[in-house]
């Protein structure tokens, strides 16, 4: 089974600017990208996914660096990130259009530039997609109870929550860490998820998540010529610094071993539906 | 050179509007393609025999025995007969109007075209954009079967719309909250509330454009070839 799809090349990689990694996830390579872009005149607006309070996340359309920096972060909930793209290109009159997104949604991006029946003049204007590592989501209300009743945590109190060493992790405002095992969230995920076999985002320009680097970096997959081209402007202009993948601990072997899982375990759940008379995407 | 009509029943012209809004690709598209008929930017009373691609835009008034005649005939004469648009995919706005519309002379008379002749291939939305009516019809040009499959089971079937997302995707637990629906839909009628979407009953058309975006009920393989 193939772990990664498509690939041109694996780094790893973080932003170069302390501002960005000050508030970003890990290597805050969508962040930078972004500014980047905008910056640039590579992007004239994008897509991220804004914190609207006690980490409900709400998509947004961003035109400035500030805009993405303020919603720079992981939020562990769904954002209907795409709900957005034709206001993006109508109301914001946006020719550019960088776009990040689960591996779920990358794939509604790409379904929607080559099947574009509701998009009329919009899947042209999508200039970069980024895809972001993901095994699976939770519904709002979920992520609530797995931090209010598991970690003992008030949402409002959250400034920051990470999964990592099979551990789900909570930082409060108070400077407070709780961690409760991954194992204990499993029944409050999305069930949408059971049937996604892609870890890496496989059909995104560029595709970069924590998992594979060393702490406050990040492993990142460029994929097309587009996202190329993107990534290698970046690099020579300063915006990030990267390491050879070969080099990091602890590497793409763990990436390889958890995309493996999941194609493994979804695809079990695809027969599984199947044999019980469900549908599945196909 | 292939032969190709635009036949137009109960529509408002939206979907040839929607196809001359391809503007630069219309010429690629009338310049690979022999426009034999088109009573809106042509003056042919009679369609042809022999016609390999008929798209066909709006509904089939089931009281008006021309329309009916209008349907056998584009049936017989196409090799390819291609249901553009809700109306004549779906039924859309002819069946299922908004708005306080009086529709004459009953809305119960009106029929896609699916349903009344065999169609090979239906496109959805109201219109559909301009991008897919150029892929279907570059593609139907180039014998792409693979691409064209999605349309040819709505021809089938003759249905899609808001409440599929409902039944077929939230109702399954196959929605992630992507919001792809949200953005296909023409008219505004999907929101998303936490991260599912709702359809907004007063405003859908049943254009079958959210449905058929969505990438749970369907996603093609050849989507995931990526250059």
């Amino acid at each position: 089974m193939d772990a990664f799809g498509k690939y041109k090349t694996v780094v790893s990689a973080r932003a170069t600017d302390k501002k960005i990694l000050k508030k970003s996830q890990d290597g805050g390579i969508v962040s930078a990208a972004f500014i980047y872009g905008l910056e640039n005149g590579l992007l004239d607006g994008v897509i991220v996914a804004d914190n609207a309070g006690e980490f409900k996340a709400v998509p947004k359309v961003a035109t400035t660096p500030e805009e993405v920096l303020e919603a720079a972060g992981t939020k562990y909930t769904v954002c209907p990130n795409i709900s957005v793209l034709k206001s993006a290109v109508r109301e914001y009159a946006l020719e550019k259009v960088g776009i990040v997104g689960t591996p779920c949604q990358i794939r509604a991006v790409r379904k929607l530039m080559k099947y574009p029946v509701g998009f009329r003049h919009t899947d042209s204007k999508i200039a970069l997609t980024i895809g972001i590592f993901c095994m699976e989501n939770f519904p709002y209300m979920g992520l609530k109870t797995i931090v209010e009743e598991h970690c003992g945590v008030k949402m409002e109190d959250v400034v920051k929550m990470d999964i990592g060493k099979g551990k789900f992790w909570v930082y409060t405002k108070w400077g407070e860490t709780k961690a409760i095992k991954l194992k204990e969230t499993h029944p409050y995920e999305q069930i949408a998820c059971h049937v996604c076999t892609d870890y890496t985002a496989e059909l995104a320009d560029i595709s970069t998540g924590s998992v594979g680097s060393p702490d406050g970096w990040s492993t990142v997959f460029v994929r097309t010529t587009k996202g190329e081209e993107f990534f290698n402007k970046m690099v020579e202009d300063g915006y990030l610094e990267i390491k050879p993948i070969e080099e990091v601990k602890p590497g793409l072997g763990l990436v390889e071993k958890l995309a493996l899982t999941k194609k493994e375990k979804n695809t079990k759940e695809i027969e599984h539906r199947k044999e019980l008379g469900l549908p599945v995407p196909y | 050179m292939v032969k190709v009509a635009h036949v137009q029943l109960s529509s408002c012209c939206g979907c040839l509007v929607s196809l001359a809004d391809t503007y630069e690709k219309l010429l690629d598209i009338l310049n690979s393609i022999e426009l034999v008929y088109c009573q809106t930017l042509m003056d042919v009373r009679e369609i042809p025999d022999n016609l390999d691609i008929i798209l066909v835009e709006g509904s089939v008034c089931l009281d008006d025995h021309h329309a009916l005649e209008l349907a056998e005939e584009v049936r017989k004469k196409a090799k390819i007969l291609v249901a553009l648009g809700a109306c004549a995919a779906t039924g859309g706005v002819t069946r299922f109007c908004r708005g306080n519309q009086m529709s004459k002379p009953v809305h119960s008379s009106f029929s896609p075209l699916t349903e009344v002749v065999k169609c090979d291939l239906a496109i959805p939305g109201c219109p559909p954009s301009p991008e897919v009516i150029v892929n279907v019809i570059t593609a139907a040009l180039n014998g792409d079967a693979e691409y064209l499959q999605p349309f040819a089971e709505l021809a089938e079937k003759g249905e899609a719309c808001g409440c599929d997302l409902l039944y077929k995707v939230v109702n399954k637990s196959l929605c992630m909250g992507c919001g792809t629906c949200a953005a296909a839909c023409p008219t505004r009628a999907i929101e998303m509330l936490d991260g599912r979407p709702n359809v907004l009953k007063e405003l859908c058309i049943k254009c079958g454009a959210c449905s058929v975006q969505c990438p749970r009920i369907r996603f093609p393989k050849l989507i995931e070839e990526i250059e």
